[in-house]
């Protein structure tokens, strides 16, 4: 490396802003609220300052658990749980394979996986009609 | 032209699921800036929301705020205009021009009047009528024209919200802001050199969720996006409550991703949601690429003593030459008013246009 590239080396990481350990304790309230009370919490990693590397430290923190869910609904979503049963990361893509969003959601089963009580009365009907036809 | 049926129902026709919509709801709330929890609110309200009529309306502008939200990764732009709102109008993107392009305006402002929303991009010239036309109809007329039975005004960019570049000392057209002319009528700024996408849909997302337009800060922005400051959602922050400051743009301090405050950031004097939103579908943002905040969501910030002094260096003398550079151009501006109200009197009650031979009259006057 000559000496031209020494003077414009840039540093990158060693950045903090010091929002991942409180991040991490209001993860641990919300488990405890879940455990206790039995309510869910949504985190959206939008709404908080993070520097460069910031959030993959995050991420690295969480680990990746038992489950780990594809979804296909207007554009690609990954529905992980972490190596902490309970706390899960939820990302969604739109078709063009962009992320729209980002969220830690700190429940038994996030909400999107559940069937819709209108999705299975459609079903419930397509399933008789296709029935009738056998 | 509107469509008159629920947007659920139009989603479940496209064969979306409820899941699907679920998402949809979800990165509609982060998009708005609303906690999560408000996903089921949002869910109920735009399960029965209706598509709105937009007209865009662009005047001196750069065709920034355009390339902005069209690059906007946010619920899709083409889901959000396709599906979710009816663009009856904006010169760039719509197929039509000339005078079947007008008649797309004026058709969709008969057939909703008094529900469509307006998007203004661009300021307008109060100083002659002719520096900047459409179809021959000067900017200012167009606006007001529209403006009459809009239900809102959303005025995007910092030129619609506070008269941006072509404000600039010595501001040669007159350049002023939508709610400089429009008094009447609810106005939400979403300024930004260009604003980020996201704002941009967010807003529109916001009007059409809940059918009015979101909370407002003084300067007529949507808390939301601009109730911080980009200072204190700025990663570099601890640096400078440190005092650790970059001096120079490759010195230690550069490197090491020291706070930029010495180089000119405008950061403590800038609201917008950069820091957190970030730009390129959240990859990074100016102060992320070793550059200070320019501070383009404030009014006059073409004016503000120099992107590169430091905010705590004495601007008194820039400001005394802004101050009178804006009185020598008020006072042209008065006299300009005053010939521009008699030629758009006579213009509204011909509906006439005003053509470049107009112009040359006018100068020559």
């Amino acid at each position: 490396m000559n000496s031209m590239q020494n003077s414009l080396k840039v540093e990158i990481g060693g950045y903090h802003t010091g929002n991942i350990p409180p991040l991490l304790h209001e993860i641990r309230h919300a488990l405890r609220n879940l455990l206790d009370n039995g309510e869910t919490t949504t985190i959206d990693l939008r709404s908080l300052p993070m520097a460069p590397g910031e959030q993959q430290q995050l991420l690295d923190i969480l680990g990746k658990g038992e489950i780990s869910v594809h979804l296909d609904a207007l554009g690609k979503s990954e529905i992980t749980e972490s190596i902490y049963a309970g706390v899960w990361l939820i990302i969604h893509y739109n078709n063009n394979g962009e992320v729209m969003g980002k969220f830690i959601e700190i429940t038994r089963v996030p909400a999107i996986l559940k069937a819709q009580t209108a999705d299975m009365e459609e079903s419930l009907a397509a399933l008789q009609m296709r029935l009738e036809e056998i | 032209m509107s469509n008159n049926k629920p947007l659920g129902q139009a989603l479940r026709e496209q064969g979306v699921s409820r899941r699907g919509f679920l998402k949809f709801c979800a990165t509609t709330a982060s998009l708005m800036a609303l906690p999560p929890s408000m996903v089921p609110a949002i869910a109920k309200a735009l399960e029965s929301a209706r598509r709105p009529s937009v007209i865009w309306l662009s005047f001196q502008e750069c065709t920034g705020c355009t390339e902005s939200l069209t690059r906007s990764h946010a619920p899709t732009l083409e889901g959000l205009i396709f599906d979710n709102i009816s663009l009856d109008y904006h010169h760039t993107l719509q197929a039509a021009s000339g005078d079947a392009a007008e008649a797309a305006r004026e058709a969709a402002m008969e057939e909703n009047k008094g529900n469509y929303l307006l998007v203004v991009d661009g300021s307008i010239p109060l100083g002659n009528p002719g520096y900047s036309t459409i179809a021959g109809i000067s900017n200012l007329e167009m606006l007001k024209e529209v403006a009459e039975h809009a239900a809102a005004i959303i005025a995007v960019g910092t030129c619609a919200a506070y008269g941006g570049l072509p404000h600039a000392n010595p501001n040669p057209t007159g350049a002023v802001s939508v709610e400089e002319i429009i008094k009447d009528k609810p106005i939400v700024n979403v300024p930004g050199c260009p604003p980020i996408p996201v704002v941009i849909t967010g807003v529109l997302a916001h009007f059409l969720t809940f059918g009015k337009l979101p909370e407002l800060d003084h300067l007529g922005r949507p808390l939301a996006f601009y109730g911080n400051n980009i200072h204190d959602r700025c990663y570099r922050r601890p640096f400078y409550d440190k005092g650790l400051f970059a001096n120079t743009f490759d010195d230690e301090g550069a490197r090491k991703g020291w706070c930029l405050f010495k180089l000119g950031c405008k950061g403590p004097v800038t609201y917008n949601a950069c820091a957190t939103i970030k730009w390129n579908d959240g990859t990074s943002f100016p102060i992320e690429a070793g550059h200070g905040c320019l501070g383009c969501s404030e009014p006059n910030f073409w004016d503000m003593g120099g992107f590169y002094n430091a905010l705590s260096e004495s601007t008194m003398n820039l400001s005394r030459t802004a101050a009178v550079g804006i009185a020598v151009g008020a006072a042209a501006g008065t006299a300009s008013g005053l010939l521009n109200r008699r030629k758009k009197s006579k213009a509204e009650a011909a509906h006439e246009t005003v053509s470049v031979k107009d112009l040359q009259r006018e100068d020559k006057s």
